[in-house]
Order: C-alpha cells, then sequence, then structure tokens
C-alpha cells in the first residue's frame, strides 16, 4: 500500500516525516494554550473563553459547543498573534531580540526528533517503534538539545536591555541548569537497569543505548519483571525526573522565572505579537516533550497498561497484521498518557502557589541533588547484586 | 525586624573585598502600573542581585483632594466621595463619615438604623477581606484563591445592590441615617449567604494554610513586631497580626457594637502567615455579627426622625406638606444644619481605623475635613519591612499588608 513511499529518496522521506511531526506538534502545542485557559477555567469554577466565533461560521448549526470549547478563540489569538503589529522598542539589541524567539523555539521542536510516539508490528511480529530517527545517543540527544532553550531566555533577556526581563533571565540562567543535573541523575538508573540484570533477551549489540525506543521496549516484555513499568519500579526517579521536568519547563510551582507578581511577565515584558507567542509554543513544546519522555521513561509509552503491550492489546482485539491501524492506536494510546501529564502540569499550575527563587535554588541543590544521587547508588548497588 | 538571610557569601560583599570586579545596585522602579502594588503604589527599589537594600514607596498617583473637595460641598453630598476612599469597602466608609458627622451634630440614629449599619459594615469587612485574601494568594502565585473569592464578592454585590441600588460605589448612609429601609426579605438572604460563605471560606483558606509553599512564602516574611506595629501607627488587621489588641469595635464601641458578640484574633509573630490567618478569622467574626444583628434586628426608623434640619424626609411628604417641602429646599441647597465645632471619629474599617476630622463653623459645609487613612499609616512601615528581603518577598509583604491606594492617597 506505501510501496511508493518507501521507493522515495530517503532524505525526501525524513523530510516529509518531520515536517509531518511537526504540522502536528505546533498546533498540539498551540492548542495547549487555549486547554491551560480551559482547564484554568475549569478548576477556577468559570466557563472560560467561549463566546468567540467567526460570523460566517456562526450560521452552521450545531457548530455552538466549538464555540464553548473555546476553539475559535484558539484561531482568532493565534491570527491576532499574526497579523498584529510586530513592535521592535528602540532600546534594545535588535539582532538578538529577534534571535532570542527563534533560538527558543528550534530546540522545542527539535528533541521531537528521537522521541518516539508509537509502534506497529510488522509482517514478522515484530515491533517497530515510530520515530524520526532511533539513535543509540536518545535521551542525551533530548537533553543536549533542550538544555539549550535557557539561551532564548537568557538571551530575550539580556536584548530586551530592561530591567524586568534582565532579573528574569538571571533567574532563569541559574535555575534551569540547576535542575538539569538532578534530571539526569534521575534518569541513570532506568539505564542500567535495562542494560543491567533482568534484560532479559536482548541482543548483546543493542546493550549501552539511550534510545528511549529500546526503554519502552524494555517495558514490553513478558514476565512480571518485564512489564513492569519503571514508574512502578523507580517511583523516587520518577518524582525526580517529575519535579525536575516542572522546573526545567518553568511551571508553577517553579515558574520564579516568568513569575508575573514581581517580574510583570519577566523577559516577555518587551516582546508582543508572534515574537511573544512563539516563546509560549516553545514552552508548551517543550512540556510536551517532556512528558513524552516521562512517559516513555517510566509510564510504559504505548502500552496500554502494565504489562498489557501494544502487541498483546493488538493481538486481543484482532488488528495486529494492520500496520496502520496498530499505528494509529499505538500513537493514540502514547498522545493520551502525553496529555493526561500536561493536564496534570496545569491543574497543579492553578491549584499551587509559586516558590520563592532561593527556594527553589535550595530545593534543586539541597534536596533534589542528594536525593537523585543517593537514588543513583542505592540503584546501582541494587543492580550490582542482582547482576552477581 | 527583618528577616536576616543566611546567605553564607553575598555575591556583592565578596566581591568587593577581592576587587575582582566591580558590582553596583541596581534601582527599580516597581509601579506604579505593576501587577501586585494593587493601584498606583510605587516602590524605588534598590536590588543587591534579588535582595532589597532600599525600599522607598511613593505616594500620591491617586490623589484627588478628596479632603479639599469636602470643603465646597454639602455634608450628605460629600457621601459619593467616601465610597471612593476604600473602594473595596465603601459601605464601610460611609458608615464612618456619617458617625463622624452625626457626633458632631450630636445625632442619635435609631436601633434599627445601627444595626443596618452594622450588617453594611461587617459585609463591607467580608468583601474587603476576601479581595485582600485574594490579591494576596494571587501574589505569592495561587491565582485559583482570587478566583473563588470573586466569586463571593458577586454574590456579595447582589446583596448591596439589592439595598443600596448600586454594587460599588454605595452611597448609602445619609447624615442622620441611611438612604433608605433594608428591602423586604433581605435579611433572609444575607443569612442564606452566611451560610454558604463559610464553608466556601473554609475551602478557600484550607488551600493556603496548610498549603508548604504558602507558609514556606509567608511564614518569617516581612515580620512586624509589636512595638514596631504600635510605633509606625498600624491599624486593623495589620496591628492585630502583629499582637496589638486593637479594635475600635472592642475598644470604643460605636454603632451598638458593644451588643455583639465576637471575638478579635490576633497573631502572635507578626509576620505576612500571621495577617493573613487573621484576615481569614476576621471574616468568620464578621459573619457571626451578622448574624447576632439580623436575628436582634429592631423594629423602628431607619433614620433619625428629630433631626428635622439635618435627614431629609421622605419624598412623599415632601410632596403633600408645606413644612417637609421647605425642610428638603433647605436640606438640598444649603446642606444639613451643623452646630460649630470641632469632631474627630475612627471607626473600625477592613483596612484599619477610618477616622474623619471634621471641624465645622455651622452650616451645611465642612470647614475643613482630615481624613485619616488606615492604608496610608500602613504603608509607612513598608521601608522598614522591605529591606533586607527578597524582592519577591516584597510582593507577598504588599500583599499581606492589603492596602487601597484610593484611600491611601485620597
Amino acid at each position: 500500500m506505501f510501496d511508493f513511499y518507501f521507493d522515495l529518496p530517503l532524505w525526501i522521506r525524513l523530510f516529509v516525516q518531520g515536517l509531518a511531526v511537526m504540522l502536528v506538534m505546533f498546533p498540539i502545542g498551540a492548542a495547549c494554550s487555549m486547554a491551560e485557559r480551559k482547564i484554568a477555567a475549569w478548576v477556577q469554577d468559570r466557563p472560560g473563553p467561549n463566546r468567540t466565533i467567526a460570523p460566517i461560521l456562526a450560521w452552521i448549526p450545531g457548530i455552538g459547543f466549538l464555540r464553548k470549547l473555546g476553539l475559535f478563540q484558539l484561531a482568532a489569538d493565534g491570527g491576532k498573534f499574526v497579523f498584529k503589529e510586530d513592535a521592535v522598542p528602540g532600546h534594545v539589541n535588535k539582532f538578538y531580540f529577534i534571535a532570542a524567539p527563534i533560538i527558543a523555539v528550534i530546540p522545542a521542536l527539535t528533541t521531537v526528533a528521537v522521541v518516539p510516539f508509537g509502534a506497529y508490528l510488522d509482517a514478522a511480529g515484530q515491533v517497530i517503534p515510530i520515530m524520526l530517527a532511533n539513535v543509540d545517543i536518545g535521551l542525551l540527544a533530548v537533553f543536549a538539545i533542550s538544555s539549550l532553550s535557557v539561551y532564548a531566555i537568557i538571551l530575550a533577556g539580556w536584548a530586551s536591555n530592561s530591567k524586568y526581563p534582565f532579573l528574569g533571565s538571571v533567574r532563569a540562567s541559574a535555575q534551569l541548569v540547576s535542575y538539569e543535573l538532578s534530571m539526569t541523575l534521575s534518569v541513570l538508573p532506568v539505564f542500567l537497569w535495562t542494560n543491567g540484570p533482568l534484560r532479559g533477551e536482548t541482543a548483546d549489540s543493542l546493550l549501552g543505548s539511550l534510545s528511549l525506543a529500546r526503554v519502552v521496549e524494555f517495558q514490553s516484555q513478558s514476565g512480571f519483571w518485564g512489564g513492569l513499568w519503571f514508574g512502578f519500579l523507580m517511583p523516587l526517579s520518577a518524582f525526580i525526573f517529575l519535579v525536575s521536568l516542572f522546573a526545567e519547563t518553568n511551571r508553577q510551582p517553579f515558574d520564579t522565572v516568568e513569575s508575573e507578581a514581581d517580574l510583570v511577565n519577566s523577559f516577555g515584558s518587551e516582546y508582543g505579537a508572534f515574537k511573544w507567542s512563539l516563546f509560549y509554543v516553545a514552552e508548551y513544546c517543550h512540556m510536551l516533550v517532556g512528558s513524552a519522555v516521562f512517559m516513555l521513561l517510566f509510564g510504559g509509552g504505548w502500552n496500554p497498561l502494565p504489562w498489557v503491550t501494544l502487541a498483546d492489546f493488538a493481538n486481543l482485539l484482532g488488528f495486529a497484521h494492520l500496520p496502520l491501524v496498530t499505528g494509529i492506536v499505538g500513537i493514540g494510546i502514547f498522545l493520551g498518557k502525553v496529555l493526561a501529564m500536561i493536564f496534570f502540569f496545569m491543574w497543579v499550575r492553578w491549584t499551587l502557589p509559586r516558590f520563592r527563587y532561593d527556594q527553589v535554588m535550595a530545593i534543586g541543590w539541597r534536596r533534589l541533588l542528594p536525593l537523585s544521587i543517593a537514588n543513583l547508588i542505592a540503584y546501582v548497588i541494587g543492580i550490582a547484586l542482582l547482576t552477581k | 525586624m527583618a528577616t536576616e538571610y543566611a546567605f553564607p557569601d553575598n555575591a556583592a560583599k565578596t566581591a568587593d573585598a577581592s576587587q575582582e570586579f566591580q558590582t553596583e545596585k541596581m534601582s527599580v522602579a516597581m509601579g506604579p502600573s505593576h501587577p501586585s502594588t494593587h493601584g498606583v503604589l510605587r516602590l524605588n527599589l534598590d536590588l543587591d542581585g534579588e535582595i532589597v537594600t532600599k525600599c522607598d514607596p511613593v505616594l500620591g498617583y491617586l490623589h484627588r483632594g478628596d479632603e479639599k473637595i469636602a470643603e465646597n460641598m454639602t455634608y450628605n453630598q460629600f457621601v459619593p466621595y467616601t465610597d471612593r476612599l476604600d473602594y473595596l469597602a465603601p459601605l464601610a466608609n460611609n458608615v464612618a463619615y456619617a458617625i463622624a458627622v452625626e457626633k458632631l451634630a450630636n445625632l442619635e440614629v435609631p436601633a434599627r438604623c445601627q444595626a443596618i449599619r452594622v450588617i453594611c459594615c461587617e459585609l463591607a469587612r467580608i468583601s474587603s477581606h476576601l479581595l485582600g485574601l485574594g490579591a494576596f494568594a494571587m501574589d505569592v502565585g495561587a491565582w485559583t484563591v482570587f478566583m473563588y473569592q470573586f466569586t463571593e464578592r458577586e454574590k456579595l454585590y447582589k446583596l448591596f445592590e439589592e439595598l443600596t441600588g448600586a454594587r460599588f460605589t454605595t452611597s448609602y448612609t445619609r447624615i442622620g441615617g441611611v438612604s433608605r429601609d433594608m428591602p423586604e426579605g433581605w435579611t433572609d438572604r444575607v443569612l442564606a449567604f452566611c451560610d454558604q460563605f463559610l464553608p466556601i471560606l473554609d475551602e478557600m483558606l484550607e488551600m493556603l494554610t496548610r498549603n508548604k509553599i504558602f507558609t514556606d512564602r509567608t511564614v518569617d516574611v516581612g515580620i512586624i513586631t509589636k512595638a514596631e506595629a504600635i510605633a509606625y501607627g498600624l491599624t486593623g488587621p495589620n496591628a492585630r497580626g502583629s499582637g496589638v489588641t486593637v479594635d475600635l469595635r472592642k475598644d470604643r464601641p460605636y454603632s451598638g457594637y458593644e451588643q455583639y458578640e465576637f471575638d478579635v484574633p490576633v497573631g502572635t509573630k507578626g509576620d505576612c502567615y500571621d495577617r493573613y490567618l487573621c484576615r481569614g478569622e476576621e471574616m468568620k467574626q464578621s459573619v457571626r455579627i451578622v448574624r447576632q444583628a439580623i436575628k436582634n434586628m429592631p423594629a423602628g426608623d431607619y433614620y433619625a426622625k428629630d433631626a428635622v434640619r439635618i435627614f431629609a424626609p421622605p419624598k412623599a411628604k415632601v410632596l403633600t406638606s408645606m413644612e417637609e417641602l421647605i425642610n428638603n429646599f433647605m436640606i438640598v441647597t444649603e446642606g444639613p444644619l451643623m452646630p460649630a465645632g470641632e469632631v474627630y471619629f475612627e471607626a473600625e474599617n477592613p483596612k484599619g481605623a477610618l477616622g474623619f476630622f471634621v471641624i465645622s463653623k455651622g452650616g451645611g459645609v465642612p470647614w475643613r475635613m482630615k481624613i485619616r487613612s488606615p492604608s496610608f499609616c500602613n504603608l509607612s512601615i513598608l521601608p522598614k519591612v522591605c529591606q533586607n528581603n527578597l524582592l519577591s518577598d516584597v510582593v507577598a509583604i504588599l500583599g499581606s499588608l492589603d492596602f487601597v491606594m484610593g484611600e491611601c492617597d485620597r
């Protein structure tokens, strides 16, 4: 059915696939902003955006529920950001001022390349992950690229040549760097485990891989230990990763970087129109990728339930021989999990107050880092004992 | 005493000592339009990194000259201006002003009028404290409390509208009474509000009181000691948060407050958290007072009938009786007839003691009026309490002091 596609040169296929992923990613990132407002409204016991509608569409009967969902508000906001005058204040450093939002978006969208988002079964019944590039460095690439996004905030704050953005960017540079450490340390036990004692019938050639698809494969094995998600096996790692994720994506309660109560809008103060919205699309893309990584590492990826893999699920419902259906179901399950995580992010944001900047740093260095080191050591010893 | 932070080596100090690089303090203008200065307060801050080394409040952005305006209009005409002092509790301002002028005229209003005024004051206190609480929560990042309390304030505004005809600028009192009696069934609706309000208030407070993040942000932040609170003339919940047992409703009861049973919550430490707790408890006490006032609502007139030359007669009589028509004409054109003299009256408003000092040379217009606004006095401690705190703490302190610039600048 898709033979013609596989006859195309590789670079065209990759280009098309990359484009397709971004075309899905970008609107989801934008839709998250509406989800944020709707969930905020839900938490706060109010309707949220529910009035906007395009004049012509108002004539179509039964479209009211889309209006109530705020879908047209999203379109109107998006349109506004694009068409509004993109003012560049006179006192800014123009080059970096314009470069900052671009630098914010690039890493946010690039990390998707190494994140698998679904799987299908080939003719031999083998699970093939759907991703743009199944590289060995997998998670390292995600960390390496997404940590670049701090430059966007630093540049934005510095280029704005104004005090509140400057304070925000100073906070950002300290906060984002601090939490990267515990984040990286918290995922190490996962990879020690996948390369360690209970690795099952994995071929030795696959050892030493940080690929995220491998981690999901590992959670899809048979048996009690094989089908266990890492979230249950390593709850502390998952917790540290989650907390660091909140801090890395600048979400409440760690959003000291853009805490509007004291820093107005921080690094976004001098920005307007499309450039401003790019920062927020980047933030939501980071959240999406972060949640995706969390779900891959600790939440079983595209497997519907612990001990029930996608392959079992497909065989049970009898669509295992249809790669397209399996792929879509796999992507659907995974996307559902990721969006549940996003919901969790938003739920937390609208429930909790915000930490003070020095408290954020204290939590990062004094609590989370020792905890993640202890966690790592505990698992190293445990895995060493099991391997013996 | 400001909080001392145990930063082992303040970056600037180390740098100065070693002469490695020069650092300088950054001066930041916080306000007059800043999300957490609640209005048009401006703070000129000197920052050493994130630590505030100097805080210099600049007031007057909302100055309208209310005191001067008062000299150019009759006593009744000034009532709408009192709405705009503490615009979160206009009813309480109306009452305080009316009682001040009545004290000048040596006028005693009927018990029913007093009870209505007490209900007004306490509902206004709930309304003001709700917003204070919500704004404080928002300043430390908890948006949802802000939205929850607005739902409750909306219900209060509906009650105010029913009572006074206006949601916001109520202008309810007149010298010698109130503008109209309570509508039929209004007290029942107030009671219904009180019944459903307490669980919701508890829910709101639950989101904050034991919240680790909230306590981290507020406990031991912005401590005002008892001595300082007295020295700086703090009043209201801010003084009570510091452990000063001052409440004019108890100390110098007015408008029949002596008949009601209520407790005055007092803090121990004087930090932001204590001030928050005081406000939360005061709302519960206000509900208690409202319930008592409604339960024991006396029958009778809602205005002083004997104050012929002060309170304008009812419209029906004006249209039918010569005497009343002349009285009405005189009160409208010349103002209520007041004796010459001086009077100072302070009422326990939501923000603190709101005082009116009126000098009259007789006639219907004050010769001089001075307004002692609690927000102004409460803000005077700002330079002291903000010093050596972090920038984010300044926001929390501002929120916990709960000021209104309309009253502060007058």
